[in-house]
This record gives C-alpha cells, sequence and structure tokens, in this order.
C-alpha cells in the first residue's frame, strides 16, 4: 500500500484542544493542497467537546480520526505510541506533524524509532521539494545559530514536530466540512505500567510562556525580584506573560518554566519584549523567532539591539513606569 | 541501584561571538564540552546512587576524544565510562545514535534507571531519550523536575508541562530525562579527578556490537541534511537614546505608536 495524506497531531486537555492542535493544521492544510491529498486532524485522548472537534474541519482538516476512551484520558505515552502506531499501519500517511511541545516532543521519538522513520524536532519551516514530492524540514539549530533543511528521502511517514506558535490556525470557515472518524480503541493497545498519580498546576498563570502572544522577560538588568512586578504588570496590561533571562532565574527572580534560552524555553510570540537582558547568543536561541523583538537596555552596545524591531537605550526605570501608564491610556 | 546516563560531547558555545557582518558564530577555538543540559543527569543520578547505592555509568557515543567528557563526569563522581567509538558510526542521526546506545546499553548488562539530558545543545532535538525507552520498551518520563520516591521497585517523579507538572510513578527499569531545574550539578574534586585518571574505560566498537550494520552511521539514519544557512540576526530596528525627560517621553510615544502600527495594541 502507498503511503497517501498529511496527518497532524491535535493535542487534548482536560477536554479541551489546545491551540497548538489549530496551528498544525494550516501547516498540513499547506503541504496537503501541494500534493492534492487528504489533510486529517488525529485526535488521541479522552472525552473532548463536540463543537471542538468539528472545528478541526472548519480550521482546515478534510478528515478527523478520533480515537477517544476514558483511558486515554491523560497523555501515557506508552500507551499513546502503541495507538498512533496502530492508526499508521492501518492507514499509511505519508506526512505526520505534531506540536513541539513536552508531549509531542516525548510522543513522536517514541514512533519514530519502532517503526524506523525520520523524524526531525522542532521546524520553523515546511515544504514540499518539487522533484521528489519529499517534506523539506527546516529548523534552528545550534542555539539558533544555523537553519539547518533536512528530508527523509527513503522512510515513511516522514515525521516532524513544529514549533508551537510559529503558524497562525486559518480563519474560522463554518461552511467546511469533513469526515470525523471514530476508531474505538482496542484494550490490548493499553499500558498501564505509567501511573499518572497527580496534576500540579503551575499556580501562577505566567507559567505558560509558550502559548503566549507576547512576552514580557526580565534579566539580570531588573536588579531585584520586587522589580519584576514592573513587568507583570506591562504584560498584563497587554494580555502578556513574563519570561526571564537565565540570570534572572538563577537569581530566584523569576522561575525555570519562564526561562528563555538554549537552557529554557523557545518562543515564537507576536512581541517579545527583552527588558534588562543582554542578548546572549543562549537567549538569543530562544527568542529569536519571535514576529517582533521590542529592548530596553541601557547599554546602547548590548547585542540585543541587533536583533530589535524597537530599541530604546535608556533606564528600565524611567521607561518601564512610563510605558505603563501611558499604555493603560491607550488600552482603556 | 545501577545507572546508566547517556551523555554528549557538544562544542562549548557559552563563549561564542557571533560576526554581526555576517551573522555567522565564530568558532575558532571552540572547545568540546559535555553537554551542559546533561550535566543536571550527571549529578541527579549521582544523588540517587548516593541515597540508594548502586553504581553510575556514563555511556557516550562519539570520536575517540569524547573520553575526556567520560573522565569529567568520572571526577564529578560517576563510577564507570564506556566509550562507543568506529568510524562505521559516524553521521548517525538521532535514529541510529539511539540504536547503537541501545545495543551499548545491553552489553553493559542489568540496568535500573537510565538518566538522559533533556537535549543535547548542538543537534537541539531531544530525541534520543524518549528513542532509547522505546527500543528497549522502557516506562518513560520526560522533562522530569524532581524525584519524590525511589523504591527498590519504582520511581516517583515530577515532569514538567506547559501547564505545570504531572506527578508520575514508574516501575522499574525505567527512563527519564530530566530539565536543569532538577539539580544544581557539582564541581569535580581533585580526589575524583585522581580517580578519574586511573579508570580504565573501555571502548566499544561495531565488532563489540550485536548491531546490523546497515543500520549504524548515515547508512542507518532516516534523515538527512539538504541545506545548512547561517541566517542573519541583525534586524535593524530603530534605536530611541534616552538622555533627558524630553528624550524619555520620545522613545515612549515612539514605543507606543510602533506598537500601534504593528496591532499590538
Ligand atoms: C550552556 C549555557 C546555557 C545557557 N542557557 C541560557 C538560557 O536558556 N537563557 C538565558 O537567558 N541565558 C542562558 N545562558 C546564559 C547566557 O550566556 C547569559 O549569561 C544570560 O543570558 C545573561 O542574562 P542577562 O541578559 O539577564 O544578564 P546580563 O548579561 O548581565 O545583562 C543584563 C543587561 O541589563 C542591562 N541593564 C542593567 N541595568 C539596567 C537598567 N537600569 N535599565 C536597562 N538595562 C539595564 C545591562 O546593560 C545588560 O545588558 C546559558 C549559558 C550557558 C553557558
Ligand atoms: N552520541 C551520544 N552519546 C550518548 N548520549 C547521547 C548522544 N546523543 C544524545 N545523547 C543523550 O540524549 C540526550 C538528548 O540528545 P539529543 O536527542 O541529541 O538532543 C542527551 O542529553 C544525551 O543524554
Amino acid at each position: 500500500m502507498e503511503y497517501k495524506g498529511v496527518w497532524t497531531i491535535a493535542e487534548a486537555h482536560e477536554g479541551d484542544l489546545k491551540a497548538v492542535s489549530f496551528e498544525l493544521l494550516s501547516r498540513g492544510r499547506k503541504l496537503a493542497d501541494e500534493l492534492e491529498e487528504e489533510l486529517v486532524s488525529v485526535l488521541i485522548g479522552g472525552k473532548v467537546k463536540e463543537e471542538r472537534v468539528k472545528e478541526l474541519i472548519q480550521r482546515g482538516a478534510d478528515r478527523v480520526i478520533l480515537v477517544e476512551d476514558p483511558l486515554l484520558d491523560r497523555f501515557i505515552v506508552e500507551t499513546y505510541s502503541k495507538v498512533l502506531i496502530d492508526l499508521i499501519d492501518k492507514k499509511k500517511p505519508e506526512i505526520i506533524l505534531s506540536a513541539a511541545t513536552v508531549n509531542g516532543r516525548t510522543l513522536m521519538p517514541h514512533v519514530a524509532m519502532r517503526i524506523h522513520a525520520g523524524l526531525t524536532a522542532d521546524c520553523t519551516e515546511l515544504g514540499i521539494e518539487e522533484t521528489t514530492r519529499n517534506l523539506l524540514q527546516t529548523r534552528p539549530a545550534i542555539g539558533g545559530n544555523i537553519l539547518a533543511t533536512i528530508k527523509s528521502p527513503d522512510s515513511r511517514p516522514q515525521m516532524a514536530t513544529v514549533r508551537p506558535k510559529s503558524s497562525r490556525p486559518l480563519e474560522l470557515d463554518e461552511s467546511r466540512e469533513g469526515v470525523v472518524e471514530r476508531i474505538e480503541f482496542s484494550r490490548d493497545l493499553y499500558d498501564d505500567r505509567v501511573k499518572h498519580l497527580e496534576t500540579i498546576s503551575g499556580g501562577e498563570e505566567d507559567i505558560n510562556i509558550q502559548e503566549s502572544d507576547i512576552v514580557v522577560s526580565g534579566g539580570k538588568g531588573m536588579k531585584k525580584i520586587d522589580n519584576f512586578k514592573m513587568l507583570s504588570d506591562l504584560a498584563h496590561a497587554m494580555g502578556g506573560v513574563v519570561g526571564a533571562s537565565r540570570d534572572a532565574v538563577d537569581r530566584g527572580w523569576a522561575r525555570y518554566p519562564q526561562q528563555v534560552g538554549l537552557s529554557g524555553k523557545t518562543v515564537t510570540p507576536n512581541v517579545y519584549f527583552a527588558i534588562g537582558i543582554s542578548g546572549a547568543i543562549q537567549h538569543l536561541a530562544g527568542m529569536k523567532t519571535a514576529e517582533t523583538i521590542i529592548a530596553i537596555n541601557t547599554d546602547e552596545d548590548a547585542t540585543i539591539f541587533q536583533v530589535s524591531d524597537f530599541g530604546i537605550v535608556g533606564d528600565l526605570f524611567d521607561v518601564l513606569p512610563l510605558l505603563t501608564q501611558k499604555l493603560a491610556k491607550e488600552v482603556k | 541501584m545501577n545507572i546508566i546516563v547517556p551523555i554528549k560531547q557538544v562544542p562549548e558555545t557559552s563563549n561564542v561571538k557571533m560576526d554581526t557582518e555576517t551573522g555567522t558564530m565564530m568558532r575558532d577555538g571552540v572547545e568540546s564540552i559535555i553537554n551542559p543540559l546533561d550535566l543536571y543527569a550527571i549529578e541527579i543520578a549521582i544523588q540517587v546512587k548516593e541515597s540508594h547505592g548502586g553504581r553510575v555509568t556514563v555511556v557516550t557515543m562519539g570520536p575517540p576524544s569524547a573520553d575526556k567528557a567520560l573522565r569529567e563526569a568520572l571526577a564529578m563522581g560517576c563510577d564507570d565510562g564506556v566509550l562507543i567509538s568506529d568510524r562505521k558510526f559516524a553521521g548517525a542521526d538521532t535514529w541510529s545514535t539511539a540504536y547503537v546506545l541501545v545495543k551499548a546499553i545491553e552489553k553493559i548488562g542489568a540496568v535500573d534507571l537510565i538518566i538522559a539530558g533533556e537535549r543535547a545543545t548542538d543537534g537541539d532535538t531531544g530525541q534520543v531519550g524518549p528513542n532509547i525507552a522505546s527500543a528497549m520498551d522502557l516506562p518513560l518520563a520526560t522533562y522530569v523536575s524532581r524525584i519524590d520516591a525511589v523504591t527498590g521497585t519504582s520511581i516517583t517523579v515530577e515532569r514538567m508541562t506547559e501547564e505545570g507538572y504531572e506527578k508520575l510513578r514508574l516501575p522499574l527499569p525505567a527512563l527519564l530525562t530530566v530539565v536543569k531545574e532538577i539539580s544544581y550539578p557539582r564541581l569535580p574534586t581533585l580526589r575524583g579527578k585522581q580517580r578519574a585518571r586511573k579508570t580504565d574505560i573501555p571502548t566499544y566498537s561495531v565488532a563489540d556490537l550485536d548491531v546490523v550494520e546497515n543500520h549504524l552511521g548515515l547508512t542507518g539514519s532516516p534523515t538527512r541534511v539538504v541545506k545548512i544557512e547561517t541566517p542573519k540576526v541583525t534586524r535593524g530596528g530603530k534605536i530611541y537614546k534616552v538622555v533627558d525627560d524630553h528624550s524619555l517621553e520620545e522613545a515612549v510615544d515612539g514605543l507606543i505608536e510602533f506598537m500601534k502600527k504593528k496591532e499590538i495594541i
């Protein structure tokens, strides 16, 4: 049987779908159109709201493959991997895309290993090679210093994880129609070795810096933990969240999940604020792909200004209060 | 408790400067170091050994010079090192790397726990850990930020997710990949360094491992790099300089204008 069709892996969380599920569909739509093949959204999970499942079709999918079962409510990689491999065996997709989230980056290598498929991590661009119809996968490597384009010429399916926020979901089109194909979860795929004991919420809403459109990050220039309040004020005024450099995290001014960079998270928001951050390459590795970068720093030679779309050479303790004050008037 | 920590040697990039003209990394005299994220795996492995007994074995697949990375890990307090080195392994992608590591781990013998780094800072994929767990059918927890409890038969961990954390219990043997939050790596001691120098580190080559040759190196790797580009870092945005109250006012107004134009606000 020939390998055909483009699959994207939807991610469920507490009965809802994560935004990345829809971002992947806009990537997948382009590839499927170019290949003139079907775009399928695969959803493995517990019960997900009907209208959200429908939304997968309204935002680009031709088909939704739904494997729903209470036993699949939590992401347990051993079971999810078996379910996905079972689907791949039966339906032979040509391309599988998942989000480069903690779960996507766990599931995909688990699957790829067993089926001996090529897998490219954390891609920021995808395309089809004209002559061969192979998937071309482009990703930053070596701390963002190079962009590598990778393909898997001989193995199928071609698998890739895609950086969250690196594409926007398609507009909702209520007239779009498609098929929802329910596949029963066969219990012999259930692996119960790993037990989920508890979910501990991050506490502050600020933790999920990868899913926010606006990230306001502070570095050593913030001087002390109390000053981070200025960042959350600014962030909240615009509906954003607070990130940090490693120096700020190491000093205990912010928490590790907020760290942006080589040894922290990679973010691709609409707007990234670097405030009191020098722009070391390890920091740039985590934010260079942001749509717009705004920097505030006293040192006009700071590297961060080289990657900025807008920079203010000045004392953040002068700039921030005035900015927050003026912004409050604007957004009102 | 037999613990194996797979580590990778990577180019040291912390002092690397960018050539702002060409946007490339200036690599002159770049040294090789242990993947910084693997230090957290080494540290937590030593801590588990210290409280539960056993041995920590570090393994690396790489050129003969990767011996240095293993000795550094021994100096920190690991007990044994294994170097996996052969020209035939060169050019391996994550699939083939994991394949060879699995064969080497099987040769090392009974293992209770494998602890890998979150990802290597050069290839930056984070795939090798999950690959190994998959091939060996070991229970897997990725992005582990805390070990809550270890018994003779299970390990309870906290795993970092986008939403916070989740607590998992895995039966042993199991594989973890760990994030920076889990530990603070210790420095090598003088005694450790002396011991590391004297430790015998075996090298496994293709002949020592039960491997299928066409799964090795470039041949065994499903992925191919077709192109490498060095993206320009410079964006050349507008810069305002604040020298007094007036220029401060101007800069902030300029920023607000900019954000309006970009439809940020
Ligand atoms: C293996 C490895 C991994 C790493 N991973 C990461 C990572 O994931 N993320 C990360 O961020 N770093 C990482 N680093 C560290 C990185 O090299 C830098 O040390 C770090 O990013 C610096 O943080 P910073 O910009 O906050 O501090 P600094 O470099 O000290 O910069 C502070 C800046 O604040 C400015 N400033 C001071 N006062 C004011 C003021 N009043 N108003 C305005 N500006 C002011 C200064 O001019 C300066 O530019 C890593 C390093 C290594 C070796
Ligand atoms: N060549 C290698 N030898 C030993 N361990 C490796 C090797 N490559 C990767 N690893 C391990 O796998 C982790 C993830 O690496 P990567 O998938 O390359 O990002 C690293 O942190 C190491 O623990």
